[in-house]
């Protein structure tokens, strides 16, 4: 659900197609039928921006049914937890939980927390509610004091039946009426789930950014996580959630973020408003019980790679050399304020935001009040041209004459042409090899960044102000390679950093120098230095282990011996699940790993995601800390309570459980709540951000929802300037059912204008019978599919898609509505 | 029969099983031969068929992906209680069968027949191949071909299709197509061994309850005397643009050169009689 696996992750889908070989149903959710549906067991149409009803429908089902795994869910879960008796259910306040604040228009999420303490968000705490707000730390739970529970799961204040009762109206009708989904159809999947779940078999949910681009998108995958959870299917062998990223190595860069708000191995940023100082921020987050209580080591390591010898614990290893937040300085809201005018200049790097971010018209305004743009990419892309092409520039709102933004065009790389790793979805790293050299001026990233910090560094040399100790200290020495030719031969120390050098930085450094075996060897004493925790064993004996490549039929399945999974080369995840409390295996076909008593560790085909000699019947001591403080039947080992979370007491902005809320753009009223949208999510209205929340069904009766093509590569800087590419998908183009054309009068390769409350694009139309006409609410719904790689550039041209979207974000990560909006199309090219 | 029958320096004869049950149209295979063999841009043209924009092959497009979409029975909708049970085709309404098209490398080849230059030969791997160096653009070959395979660059003259990528094959690679698929659609491996394997592979589809599927190209007593690049189908031939009974166009020929013979023999006595009776 929410992917189309086969479309965009062709090369990972070769598994799905293998595991189909060996008998694997494969189930296909979707507004549009896709290529992926096309070689699936069974596909399901439904209406974009309904999967919470959907999904909370098969929680129902499994409830109501019995058939969640009861002693998974008993051992492994909070289900038995008691929740604060404050707590409220959108089912109680008619779709907001208790504690929404409607001039903060944020929730306090103390009433949310298990009863008598407050639990820490898994990875630190969040920034704060989009205000800027920051969280209170109360109480926390303490170590070998387990939170107020009924193992019979019968009280009612307790998780399993808060949850009962949240999703009770969650019904195969509501499935129907909601989301357009037949009901013996929804209760053909919700039954297949569960008959493929339990001791004997298991199940995976695949998602992409489907799922992550609405307003409510954290919590769609919160859905997935609660039936997962339920159907015993974590941490175990063909179980799981799979996250499909956007492109090569996107995970890595949440790991290493490219993200405001973390730092790497996803350490929250610093927060101006609580944590002055390195003592506050340690205290903020380091959890009591589980691997975050030694956040203090993977901190101070931290700075150690980055500071060396200049961060000592006199100067609090440089903490106060740390950027800090203030609040919400994402990637939207930073465009918003380079509209107003507030931003001076901007870095793109892979990336097409021209076209390829969401209202790609307040984009290109936003661009246009810069004093200067540096885009570095393999083509000239539209992001690099909006100040002299472009609609704005057609139309005349925009003239380059009074455009003073200065462009810095600089030609990258392809990976073809630098060493460096991937990390993708299984967070696994792979090694990638220079095969040719870059043409003419083109370079990597790393060199680009490196010699730019290189100049900086010069250009302060002589300083003596303090802020400037922050660049002036870094340790910036890696080893060069290869050579960047100028105009009568090679410049002298121009060369590539070492990839590998960064590589090993980031594993980290004992005190001895050598490369650390892994992140439990990092100290919070200042000996130890490591680039990103989660990494930290990739560089293990001094070799690069992400480069390894043991061919999988020399090795068992899991093939630990090609490239490197964080953390430790673990494959699946809390897989300490994967056996009974007792430390068996839950049946001889899913084994993975297991204790063995006669050894005293835990053993399998994977590495254990565990402490390896803890005792299944471990029960911790009095005042132990950390891991020690969970018991040997908790493996969730990065949570303070050592479960699996069906309820999140805490850690997101809009709700401890997933709530069906219509997108901002919606045909239909929630016919749950009287709260229609997610309360919490972020909206912007303003001048070049309109929404249709007015009059929904009247100008723009129609859903659209953007997608990508195989043949294109996101906003289509890798593929519409390469001919062999373009041929395959020449032109934009939308889809629609044969019942909309014939409403609209359209015709089968002629063309079409889609009109929002943005703007209007025009596109080539395909009518398919893959699009379909849903019943919703007794209403006939038509969805117009609207891929998204186009703008002005390259061979392959066309309107960009995205042109037509607002902004409307998630609260969680600040993620665009795209996948679910409201349009009106009509024959005919747009007005020019 | 025609003269063609193949003169085998190699004791395997090689090819391709296209498997389109588990083809999922990435179209990878077009992209990796135009990558490896250089082949040029086919045309920037929006075609409004489907996800197909490359229309067949040609001299520029020697993979080509058909996409056709086909409205089958209503969706199912009993619950299925057993997860293994194969679901029916037919769940959603719409059937997209996805197809990598590719020269047949036929056994016997009508183009390697008509060619008065020798550029068409057949090569230790049994594969049919033309030899750019010696083709002189005639074209006769365009015409022989019963599937429409081999096609004349207009600009450069020459005619261009499928080498089954010769030149990798004779450094032990795999052609670039079968090699990027990702879902081992497209196989490539000695024939008889792929033959084997299809046969199994329909005989397990057909066990599932696909009724359709079926092996195009693997028989060598068809018209053809069987491909060296063969498919397992979901439909007729004719859906996917393939001729459901293709045969060898020289077939005739000996026959017809045989009634030509006798043609001009007759003619020659009737002109001979004619001038002697003047005598």
């Amino acid at each position: 659900m929410g992917s189309n696996m086969a479309e965009c992750h062709p090369v990972g889908f070769q598994w799905v197609m293998e595991a189909k070989l060996r008998g694997a149903r494969v189930i296909h959710v979707d507004p549009r039928f896709t290529r992926t549906s096309a070689v699936a067991d069974t596909f399901v149409a439904l209406r974009a921006g309904s999967d919470i009803a959907f999904l909370g429908a098969i929680v129902n089902y499994i409830l109501s049914n019995g058939r969640e795994f009861r002693e998974y869910v008993t051992a492994y879960t909070n289900a038995s937890a008691i929740i604060d008796e404050r707590f409220q259910d959108t089912e109680d306040l008619d779709g907001l939980f208790s504690g929404w604040d409607a001039d903060k228009q944020a929730y306090s999420q103390e009433s949310w927390q298990y009863a008598g303490m407050t639990v820490a968000a898994s990875a630190g705490h969040r920034e704060g509610a989009p205000q800027g707000e920051a969280h209170g730390y109360g109480a926390k739970l303490t170590s070998g004091e387990p939170p107020q529970a009924d193992p019979t799961l019968q009280d009612p204040r307790c998780v399993f039946q808060i949850l009962k009762r949240h999703y009770a109206r969650y019904t195969p009708e509501l499935v129907e009426e909601l989301c357009g989904v037949p009901k013996e159809q929804f209760l053909d999947v919700a039954e297949a789930l569960c008959a493929n779940s339990g001791r004997e078999r298991t199940g995976a949910i695949c998602y992409a950014v489907g799922w992550t681009q609405h307003t409510v998108g954290v919590q769609y995958i919160r859905t997935a996580a609660i039936i997962q959870l339920l159907l015993g299917n974590m941490g175990r062998p063909g179980g799981g959630i799979l996250a499909l990223r956007g492109h090569a190595s996107i995970q890595g860069s949440t790991d290493i973020p490219t993200l405001y708000n973390i730092l790497p191995g996803y350490l929250p940023m610093p927060h101006a408003a609580v944590h002055q100082t390195l003592a506050d921020y340690i205290e903020a987050n380091t959890a009591p019980a589980g691997f975050w209580g030694h956040a203090d080591a993977y901190f101070i390591s931290l700075l150690k790679a980055w500071w060396g010898d200049a961060a000592t614990a006199d100067n609090d290893y440089g903490y106060d050399r740390l950027p800090f937040i203030t609040g919400d300085h994402s990637a939207y809201r930073t465009i918003l304020d380079m509209l107003d005018g507030k931003v001076a200049g901007y870095f793109v790097l892979g990336e097409n935001p021209a076209v390829g971010s969401a209202n790609g018209g307040l984009h290109r305004r936003a661009m246009a009040k810069l004093d200067w743009l540096v885009v570095r990419d393999l083509v000239e892309i539209e992001t690099a041209t909006f100040w002299k092409e472009g609609p704005e520039i057609d139309t005349g709102e925009l003239r380059p004459a009074d455009i003073g933004t200065e462009v810095f065009f600089l030609p990258a790389a392809a990976h073809t042409e630098k060493d460096g790793s991937f990390t993708q979805t299984q967070r696994m790293l792979q090694w990638h090899h220079k095969a040719v050299e870059p043409q003419g001026d083109c370079r990597s990233e790393l060199w680009f960044y490196w010699h730019l910090g290189r100049i900086i560094r010069e250009k302060l040399a002589a300083s003596t102000a303090e802020r400037d100790r922050a660049v002036l200290d870094l340790t910036w020495d890696y080893p060069l390679v290869g050579e960047t030719q100028g105009p009568s031969g090679p410049l002298s120390g121009m060369g590539d950093p070492d990839a590998a050098a960064v590589l090993r930085e980031i594993n980290g450094v004992g005190p001895d120098g050598r490369a650390l075996p892994g992140y439990t060897a990092l100290k919070a004493d200042g000996s130890t230095a490591s680039g990103c925790w989660i990494y930290s064993g990739c560089y293990a004996d001094e070799v690069n282990q992400t480069a390894r490549r043991k061919p999988g039929q020399e090795q068992n399945r899991y093939a630990l011996e090609w490239g490197w999974a964080w953390p430790s080369n673990r494959r699946v995840l809390y897989n300490r699940a994967s056996a009974d409390p007792s430390g068996k295996p839950w049946s001889e076909r899913k084994r993975l790993v297991w204790w063995d008593e006669q050894a005293g560790k835990w053993i399998g085909d994977d590495v254990p995601d565990f402490v390896v000699d803890k005792r299944p019947d471990y029960v911790p001591p009095e005042g132990a800390k950390a891991e020690q403080a969970l018991r040997g039947d908790e493996p969730f080992i990065m949570q303070t309570d050592g479960k699996g979370w069906l309820y999140a007491p805490s850690g997101l902005l809009d709700g401890p459980l997933p709530t069906h809320y219509e997108p901002q753009e919606s045909l239909f009223t929630n016919p749950l709540y009287a709260q229609q949208s997610n309360p919490a999510r972020q909206t912007f209205r303003r001048r070049f951000n309109r929404y249709n929340d007015q009059d929904p069904a009247g100008t723009y009766p129609f859903v659209m929802t953007t997608y990508r093509l195989t043949e294109h590569h996101t906003a289509g800087g890798m593929s519409r300037f390469l001919s062999h590419l373009s041929e395959l998908q020449p032109e934009m183009f939308c889809e629609v059912s044969p019942a909309l054309a014939a409403q609209r009068r359209l015709v089968n390769g002629g063309w079409a204008t889609i009109t929002s409350a943005r703007t209007a694009i025009e596109a080539r139309v395909l009518v398919t019978d893959r699009v379909k006409p849903l019943r919703v609410q007794g209403r006939e719904l038509h969805q117009v599919g609207l891929p998204y790689h186009w703008g002005w550039k390259g061979l392959a041209r066309g309107d960009a898609a995205n042109d037509l979207f607002a902004l409307a974000l998630d609260p969680n990560v600040h993620i665009q509505e795209v996948k679910a909006a409201t349009c009106d199309i009509r024959p005919g090219r747009r007005p020019r | 029969m025609t003269t063609t029958a193949p003169t085998t320096t190699s004791p395997t004869r090689m090819g391709f099983f296209t498997d389109t049950s588990i083809c999922i149209g990435c179209k990878a295979c077009e992209v990796a031969c135009k990558e490896w063999n250089n082949v040029p841009e086919d045309g920037l043209n929006f075609l409004g068929t489907s996800y197909d924009n490359t229309g067949g092959l040609s001299a520029d497009t020697w993979r080509h992906v058909a996409f056709i979409e086909q409205k089958v029975a209503a969706p199912s909708t009993g619950p299925e209680l057993d997860p293994q049970a194969p679901a029916q085709a037919g769940d959603s309404g719409v059937r997209w069968l996805m197809s990598s098209d590719v020269c047949k490398h036929c056994t016997h080849a009508a183009c390697l027949d008509v060619c008065p230059t020798g550029a068409l030969f057949r090569t230790e791997f049994d594969t049919v191949v033309v030899q750019q160096d010696v083709c002189n653009g005639c074209g006769y070959c365009v015409p022989a071909c019963p599937f429409g395979v081999i096609d004349k660059r207009e600009a450069d003259g020459r005619v261009w299709k499928c080498t089954l990528c010769y030149d990798r094959l004779k450094s032990d690679l795999e052609p670039a197509c079968a090699k990027a698929c990702p879902t081992q659609s497209i196989q490539f491996g000695p024939l008889d061994e792929l033959r084997e394997r299809a046969a199994n592979r329909v005989g397990v589809l057909r066990e599932a309850g696909v009724a359709d599927a079926h092996l195009y190209g693997a028989d060598e007593t068809d018209g053809v005397g069987g491909f060296g690049a063969f498919f397992l189908l979901l439909d007729k031939p004719e859906v996917y643009g393939l001729p459901p009974d293709p045969v060898v166009t020289t077939r005739d020929l000996p026959q017809m050169w045989k009634a030509a013979a006798g043609a001009a023999a007759a003619l020659f006595g009737t002109v001979a009689a004619a001038c002697l009776r003047r005598r």
